[in-house]
């Protein structure tokens, strides 16, 4: 446990993913199976289940630590395990050595739930902060070093010389703690056999997101590889975002919650189709061969992208107008026809075409301590605009500000604070910003009725006088245009 | 009468009205106490500047002689008077702890007493006196790291650290980014109370300040100016010294095959480190950690306590909680300068 902690603790800061790749197959050369196995599982966010609730370690923190002294710590550091593991008394003087990584994910695993708080309070109390760090991120599945699934994979493919498509492709088939991947990598073993094993979904960075997507997949029938965009439908028609985020927060999505929010894919590559490899092809002849593959077929969850052909400028501009009346379409998407498929998002390839955000002119409610390294700033904000001569939240802006206008900001509302909520800061209603966002919903979450989608400051108006902001029906009205 | 009657905050800082005099003001004033050294406590362009010896030194040091029109050297324990002859105000400066030269402030008048504590440490330094627990009636305290996430580990742990990765990576240049005055000394002195005897290299904007240690006793063994340094390539496995803001910069590009740390209380505070892109934090601090504080406030014992710049929501309720009354003094202004933590 305790190499894992300091691999986690070196990852953490390390900022060269040379020297991350040269961290981890230190530690795999160092490390007995299976304990190097859950490391690559913690790592590559693979473990199936939490060895213990957020909440669980919530409530022992209070049990120790006056509640107040907790919400002002959590809010500086701003990160519920990292201000626990510094929180919670060394109370324990252990000359025994931690137990393996094996055997606290054993003992956890097989622990019966009413047990889970005994035994985490015992292995707290005897740990240091960054051990405690590195279990609660271990136990809750919060881990993040840094490292992405696809770099681990490479990392992986460098510490046992082989291809690292070789591991892409047995890597869904494959469980932790990996003892038969080590053995391959290691040269003690051939190649695990993972062949026609089930299918998987990944997310962009390359984790595997399938259990949160049961429905989608069992709905594929596929011998390849697409690539597209997830979304829910009602009633074949796209839902708004709030719905697949709904469904994005789930990782064991209730059967309800499948059959409320059937999720589907939009399809708009394939890096292998049949038994092909198409990646090198451009983006036209895969298209072809996409377009065929979907013809005569029937997918109930899979729908081809729209594509559409334009000559000119004009027409190009007029096309974005159209297709922007609808609610849910933020834009196009551009993409050059010999383009060929290149993992992430390589740039002079494909563009974002988005709609022009919507702006309004706000005023600052509240503010409150960044998180992080904005911790000494007051830098999120709560802004507000005008019914009658109240002021009503709708939203709250993190970003948007250069760091010498959230110098300012700091000042501002340090010298403007009338009152306190705990770690809020109530400010005088005098300044206002200019607000730009991509859209706006009804919402129970503000007494408004209204939230803002991707809000930013757009521009400070230290110019401009509070009772010039916008007010809540300019705002409210910005739902139905659109 | 209660300090509360003659001591106000002012834009320009802390005031006390019957001696005329601002304690660390954030402008220039006629007359100015300084606690400390570190530059958003002592600014340049006072009139009269009181504060220890060390002190004046190093504001000279940095501002040059005309720092201020006229300076007044206190020993520490000594008394000054200040205001009228028939009511006056009585300076006395205590050791504080935080850096060379630094001090308390203790300024009495018609039967009562304050003591602003400026910047201040408990943990042993060679490099200044240590903490004198003085009793008053209002303790003035800072709280730059006032929360219970707060505990500094020993210094000797963190240089360990350092020398450790010096082993596993022999190859690399360690540069270890260090405040100017005070955290410098003390990476200094602790390296060398490891057996560290190898020649330091310091970036040139360290060099004066060491100097000037070494005229008030304090020995470093061999330190080199990276300037003096011909071919850079032979940093490669030494530990070179600089300031915070000269590590990502162009200045640091010259050095070989670099492995970056920082000495800091703050890094002990993830996102905090990750901001610096310090690849070896090093908690080391020079102001007290969350049980110092508390434990100063006890032993001080004052019946009232104010808290200045920092984490002040914290520090009052946990001293309320300890049946002593507090307030906060907001002070903007302090913490804003790369010298803090
Ligand atoms: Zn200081």
């Amino acid at each position: 446990m305790d190499a894992f902690s300091q691999l986690l603790d070196q990852l953490y800061f390390t900022n060269s993913t040379k020297t991350k790749s040269a961290l981890i197959q230190a530690y795999l050369h160092a490390t007995p199976d299976p304990d190097r196995g859950w490391a690559i599982a913690a790592i590559a966010g693979t473990l199936t289940f939490d060895f213990f609730k957020r909440n669980t370690v919530k409530k022992l923190i209070l049990d120790h630590v006056d509640p107040t002294l907790f919400a002002l710590s959590y809010d500086y550091v701003g990160e519920m395990s990292e201000t626990v593991a510094h929180l919670w008394p060394h109370s324990i003087n252990s000359d025994e050595p931690l137990p393996s990584l094996h055997e606290i994910v054993m003992q956890f695993t097989h622990c019966k739930k009413p047990e889970v708080p005994t035994l985490l309070t015992r292995y707290l109390s005897r740990m240091y902060a960054s051990q405690r760090w590195a279990l609660l991120k271990l136990g809750t599945r919060g881990l993040r070093v840094g490292v992405s699934a696809r770099a681990l994979k490479q990392c992986l493919a460098e510490y046992g010389n082989v291809d690292v498509s070789d591991i892409e492709r047995i890597w869904h088939g494959l469980t932790p703690p990996y003892t038969d991947l080590m053995a391959w990598l290691d040269g003690h073993a051939p190649i695990p056999d993972v062949s026609d094993k089930g299918k998987a979904l990944y997310s962009r960075t390359g984790d595997d997101i399938s259990h949160s997507f049961g429905d989608l997949l069992d709905s594929v029938e596929l011998n390849g590889r697409l690539d597209g965009e997830l979304v829910v439908m009602l009633n074949s028609k796209v839902a708004p975002f709030n719905d697949l985020q709904q469904r994005l927060n789930k990782k064991k999505p209730s059967k309800r919650l499948m059959e409320m929010l059937p999720v589907h894919l939009i399809v708009y590559d394939a890096l292998t189709l049949d038994g092909n490899t198409l990646t090198s092809l451009p983006l036209s002849e895969r298209r072809k061969q996409l377009d065929a593959w979907f013809e005569g077929k029937r997918h109930p969850r899979l729908h081809l992208s729209e594509k559409f052909t334009v000559t000119n400028k004009d027409a190009c501009v007029q096309l974005r107008e159209h297709a922007i009346t609808h609610p849910h379409i933020e834009g196009l998407m551009l993409k050059r026809l010999d383009s060929v498929y290149v993992n992430g998002r390589p740039s002079g390839q494909w563009y974002k075409w988005k709609r022009d955000p919507y702006v309004v002119d706000a005023v600052i409610m509240y503010a409150q301590r960044g998180h992080g390294k904005r911790s000494s700033f007051y830098s999120d904000y709560t802004f507000g605009t005008w019914q009658g001569d109240t002021l009503l939240p709708i939203g709250k802006a993190y970003s948007g500000f250069t760091d010498e206008e959230l110098k300012k900001l700091d000042t501002w509302v340090r010298k403007n604070t009338v009152g306190h909520f705990g770690p809020v800061k109530e400010v005088k209603k005098a300044l206002v910003f200019e607000i730009a966002f991509d859209s706006v919903h009804e919402s129970k979450r503000h007494k408004s009725g209204l939230a803002l989608r991707f809000p930013r400051i757009h521009r400070i108006r230290w110019d401009k006088p509070a009772n010039e902001a916008d007010t809540l029906d300019t705002v409210r009205r910005l739902i139905t245009t659109r | 009468m209660h300090p509360k009657e003659w001591i106000s905050v002012r834009d320009a800082g802390i005031y006390c009205h019957p001696a005329d005099a601002y304690i660390d003001p954030l402008e220039p004033v006629s007359r100015a106490i300084i606690t400390h050294g570190h530059a958003d406590h002592a600014r340049p362009g006072h009139h009269c500047v009181v504060s220890t010896k060390a002190t004046l030194d190093i504001m000279r040091v940095r501002y040059g002689e005309e720092m201020a029109k006229d300076a007044v050297a206190l020993k520490y324990g000594e008394d000054y008077q200040l205001g009228e002859d028939a009511d006056p105000v009585k300076l006395t400066l205590y050791p504080a702890g935080h850096i060379l030269g630094s001090a308390q402030v203790k300024l009495s008048y018609r039967g009562n007493s304050i003591i602003f504590a400026g910047d201040y440490k408990r943990r042993h330094d060679p490099t200044c006196e240590p903490f004198a627990v003085t009793p008053c009636d209002v303790f003035v305290t800072e709280a730059t790291f006032a929360l219970p996430v707060f505990t500094h580990p020993p210094l000797k742990d963190e240089i360990q650290k350092l020398l450790h990765s010096l082993d596993t990576f022999p190859e690399r240049c360690h540069l270890v980014g260090v405040y100017a005055l005070g955290k410098c000394q003390r990476v200094l002195y602790g390296l060398r109370q490891l057996g560290y005897s190898k020649p330091v290299y310091l970036h040139g904007a360290l060099l004066n300040l060491c100097a000037l240690y070494r005229e008030y006793g304090h020995n470093f063994g061999e330190l080199i100016p990276v300037s003096e340094v011909a071919n850079k390539k032979s940093l490669a496995g030494e530990i070179v010294l600089a300031p915070p803001s000269a590590l990502n910069d162009r200045w640091s590009r010259k050095l070989p095959n670099v492995r970056t740390a920082m000495a800091s209380g703050w890094m002990q505070i993830r996102a905090r480190s990750k901001q610096r892109q310090a690849e070896l934090p090093l908690i080391i601090s020079d102001h007290c950690d969350w049980p110092e504080l508390l434990r100063t406030v006890k032993e001080v014992d004052a019946p009232e306590v104010w808290v200045t710049h920092g984490r002040e929501e914290a520090l009052i309720h946990q001293i309320e909680k300890m049946g002593i009354r507090a307030k906060a003094l907001s002070l903007l202004g302090y913490e804003d300068t790369e010298e803090t933590g």
